[in-house]
């Protein structure tokens, strides 16, 4: 055995868990169970057995979230709860839940499950809410005064340095859940409508969240590996659940194949690597790098390299989006809002933990990789956008320039370019759910009138469909005033400080190449005719915003646009989340 | 000649390029598959061989996590062909376009 590889390999000390750390996981499973095993028995009872169960859901959610949070939070379990009991204030809120629920599924008729799948998110939200503010935030006793910036505690070990929560990870599980809660709502009513009614797609999606979850918060690059699989396989199944229609199984055959190639890859990547530097352990392996010079480094070169193309599949970087038009258009609109927001939030938290994070000692080696990357992707995602005719195949490219956005975050490989590779994606995931959940109405039955003209005059039928549409798309373009604007300007800000400029350019020509895109559905949505003229505007069909999807429209709206004048609590949360990364230095 | 560890490397190099070689010239769903799980074990190949050479059991513990995923993901990949088939028989990757790209 060589003797730096001595060095490096310590006693072995027993893994710390943390039941809290590991209490979102916990969380997601628990409620992906229990979805089951409710389905099974509701099945049996009669219908207004399944309404009480749904209004039961919602004070529910409430409690549990309230016991989980003071299980995950306090020093003492459960302090907080003993505390709230018997105040006022609680037993109003708890009242108006009550109420609030009761009213939303009596009168407007939202499946059990979605709402059961909304409310596991939200507790599982609740204890990375609580990890956030009681383990993240709280290490500096309040009597010192004001907490110095980038002061933070330490991750909490889930199980042991193998999967932590450091504010970083937090943040990213924290966009994902979101997702599910918002998705879980639009998926109700378009599951009836496609008459594929059932748990799955529901048990699927907490399942490849809590995938997700893992991927974020991982410290090895096996768990990583396992996070990123029980992810993608999750959404392949989702992606070709629609098994009537085609399009949808072929889309989940062409995402299952190249997803099990880009993992290949990615894993014949990570076994160079361990080769290269005798460990698979992110901390360990990066201590290797900072502390010793590998003379022969083609292995870690190549390892660095196949990481590269596999994450870059997963993210849909240029050269390896082909699969991204072709699974978006034929995916359930739903599970491509999931796939955009959650998969791609999840794919740039490995991308960041394993490059910006790891391999910093080596980023003279792999930015300019990274950065030929983001220029691939950010150009040939806006212009060949502009072609389409199918506004989710638009999107689709669209997505492939935002993902070139965050790449040129990537590139930084600062703190200030991570933080800004944070706020992308979460302003991104909420803009991304709106627009889909708007096309998830519009659509019709069969997923089939997604083409540009079917939008078209859509503000005659619907107005405040089309208003919310607007919103989201000059948000994804970058209009001042909404998230958008603000994640850009900070990408671009984080690449001009590490000196990128051609980087900052070509992100900035391919804004404005977008921007027409965003432009050309909007005007088509408030200038254009519907083409058939034989139908009468009283025959043609008016699309139906359920209100589950249109509660998830208007939360993602209220994101963008709330943020997006007010962009500070994000812009913190980004910032704060970063310094434990970088607690070793950086560029 | 002696075998070193080193001829077990380009072994796994040789098997993950015809796997990936395979996978995108060949168009039956089925030969894809195993094309993936040549590409897997390929992987596998090289984590033993390099958890050898380093003296070190973390490789060898990957290998099992590799090979629950490869089950896991031919599993799913099968119900999916499973799936297609029902609907058109003898279906190969190029009748399967009905998107384009």
């Amino acid at each position: 055995m060589p003797a730096q590889l001595a060095q490096i390999s310590q006693p072995v000390t027993p893994p710390q868990y943390s039941l809290a750390g590991l209490s979102p996981l916990i969380i997601l499973a628990v409620g992906a169970f229990l979805l089951i095993m409710f389905r099974s028995v509701i099945k049996r009872l009669p219908a207004t057995a399944e309404r009480f169960a749904t209004i039961a859901v919602g004070p529910t959610t409430v409690v549990a979230a309230w016991i989980v949070g003071g299980l995950v939070g306090d020093e003492m379990p459960l302090a907080n709860v003993r505390a709230d009991i018997g105040t006022l204030w609680f037993a109003v809120l708890f009242a108006l839940v009550l109420v609030v629920a009761a009213l939303f599924v009596g009168t407007m008729r939202v499946g059990f499950d979605a709402i059961f799948t909304s409310g596991t998110g939200l507790v599982a939200l609740a204890a990375i809410a609580e990890l956030w503010n009681d383990h993240h935030r709280a290490t500096w006793p309040a009597e010192f005064g004001e907490r110095p910036v980038g002061l933070l505690g330490n991750p909490v070990r889930a199980i042991g340095d193998q999967f932590s929560f450091d504010g970083f990870s937090l943040v990213i599980a924290g966009v994902i859940l979101s997702a599910v809660v918002l998705c879980a709502l639009l998926l109700d009513e378009y599951l009836r409508r496609e008459r594929i009614d059932g748990p799955e797609m529901y048990v699927l999606m907490m399942l490849s969240a809590a995938g997700g979850v893992v991927m974020a918060g991982a410290g090895d690059l096996i768990v990583l590996f396992l996070g990123l699989e029980t992810l993608s396989i999750s959404v392949y199944i989702m992606a070709a659940l629609h098994v009537r229609r085609s399009e949808s199984l072929e889309a989940g055959l062409k995402y299952f194949v190249l997803g099990a190639f880009s993992s290949a890859f990615l894993l014949y990547g990570m076994a160079l690597v361990y080769g290269a530097t005798g460990s698979l352990n992110l901390h360990e392996i990066r201590l290797y790098l900072a502390s010793v010079v590998i003379l022969k480094d083609a292995m870690l070169l190549a390892g660095l390299a196949m990481m590269l193309v596999g994450l870059g599949f997963k993210v849909a970087a240029v050269p390896f989006h082909t699969w991204t038009p072709d699974v978006y258009q034929g995916a359930p609109t739903p599970v491509v809002a999931f796939m955009a927001s959650a998969v791609k939030a999840a794919g740039f938290a490995a991308l960041v933990r394993v490059f910006v994070v790891t391999f910093l000692p080596y980023w003279p080696d792999w930015t300019p990789a990274v950065a030929v990357l983001a220029m691939l992707t950010l150009l040939v995602g806006a212009v060949l956008a502009i072609v389409q005719r199918d506004v989710k195949r638009m999107l689709a490219y669209s997505s492939i320039s935002h993902a070139g956005f965050i790449l040129v975050g990537v590139e930084a490989a600062s703190a200030r370019g991570t933080a800004a590779v944070v706020f992308y994606v979460a302003a991104y995931a909420f803009m991304v759910i709106g627009t889909f959940g708007v096309l998830t109405v519009v659509s019709g039955p069969g997923d089939r009138k997604t083409n540009l003209d079917d939008l078209d005059g859509l503000a005659a039928r619907r107005p405040a469909l089309a208003l919310a549409l607007t919103i989201f798309l000059l948000a994804q373009a970058g209009v001042p005033l909404t998230t958008g604007f603000v994640a850009k300007f900070e990408i671009i800000g984080a690449a001009v400080e590490v000196r990128s400029f051609w980087l900052a350019v070509v992100a900035m020509v391919s804004a404005v190449v977008s921007a027409f895109l965003y432009l050309r559905i909007v005007l088509s949505v408030y200038l254009g005719s519907p083409a058939d003229d034989s139908e009468s505007s009283d025959d043609a069909p008016v699309e139906r915003v359920h209100p589950a999807a249109g509660l998830a429209i208007g939360i993602a709206l209220a994101v963008t646009i709330g943020f997006g004048l007010i962009p500070g609590p994000i812009d913190e949360l980004a910032t704060e989340a970063i310094p434990q990364l970088f607690a070793a230095g950086q560029r | 000649m002696e075998l070193t560890n080193d001829w077990y490397l380009v072994l796994s190099v040789a098997m993950f390029v015809i796997g990936a070689v395979g996978l995108l010239v060949r168009r039956n769903p089925l030969v894809m598959f195993m094309c993936v799980e040549l590409m897997l074990n390929a992987v596998n190949v090289s984590f033993v061989a390099l958890g050898t050479e380093l003296n070190d059991v973390s490789g060898q513990i990957a290998v099992f996590f590799v090979l629950v995923v490869a089950a896991v993901e031919v599993v799913v990949g099968l119900a999916l062909v499973v799936a297609i088939n029902r609907r058109r028989a003898d279906a190969t990757a190029d009748d399967i376009s009905v998107l384009r790209g």
